[in-house]
């Protein structure tokens, strides 16, 4: 799992069946430092997540078919989760 | 997943049986500001996307999951036409 934040809104009228009903998020990666990381990721949001929230990624199909409690949902990233904080020891 | 353009397509007689029938797609995949990111790539079409559209594709095993119960030889396959984006 990876953490980001929530940077955007995607609206798709036209979709694969299996995402109908979904809510598309734009999440920008972010390391421990909450600094950017790659370039934004488009994902399927199963726990009403909003823009600027720090959220718990998947990035993986099985665990984001997963998320949407659909099987075989074709889909690769998902978020699974809104942070509440982040302790790093080191 | 990815927001891409379309960017073109490709026709190929010659190809796994598995592929027969579907429609082969250039993707440019491009950042929420629009720009080009990164290196363009085939993918196949499950949605009847067109070259100019902006779509969303997903990678990997998944990319399959679209035909099923057919299985086609594929590492990306676009899953929506995006209306419109959003940024904060």
């Amino acid at each position: 799992m990876q953490l980001g934040r929530v940077v955007g809104t995607v609206v798709s009228t036209q979709k694969h069946r299996k995402l109908e009903g979904a809510k598309l998020l734009l999440v920008q990666p972010l390391t421990l430092d909450d600094q950017p990381r790659g370039i934004p990721l488009l994902t399927i949001d199963s726990v009403g997540a909003g823009v600027g929230e720090k959220v718990l990624l998947v990035i993986e199909g099985k665990a984001a078919g997963a998320a949407l409690r659909r099987k075989a949902a074709p889909v690769d990233a998902a978020i699974i989760g809104i942070v509440d904080t982040v302790t790093v020891d080191e | 997943m990815q927001i891409a353009r379309v960017v073109g397509s490709v026709v190929a007689t010659v190809k796994d049986a598995s592929l027969h029938g579907y429609k082969l797609l250039i993707l440019q995949p491009v950042t929420p500001d629009r720009a080009p990111s990164g290196r363009t790539l085939v993918a196949l079409d499950a949605m009847g996307a067109g070259v100019g559209e902006h779509v969303f594709f997903v990678r990997g095993r998944e990319a399959s999951f679209p035909f099923l119960p057919a299985e086609p030889s594929t590492d990306a396959c676009v899953v929506g036409i995006v209306d419109h984006w959003d940024l904060e």
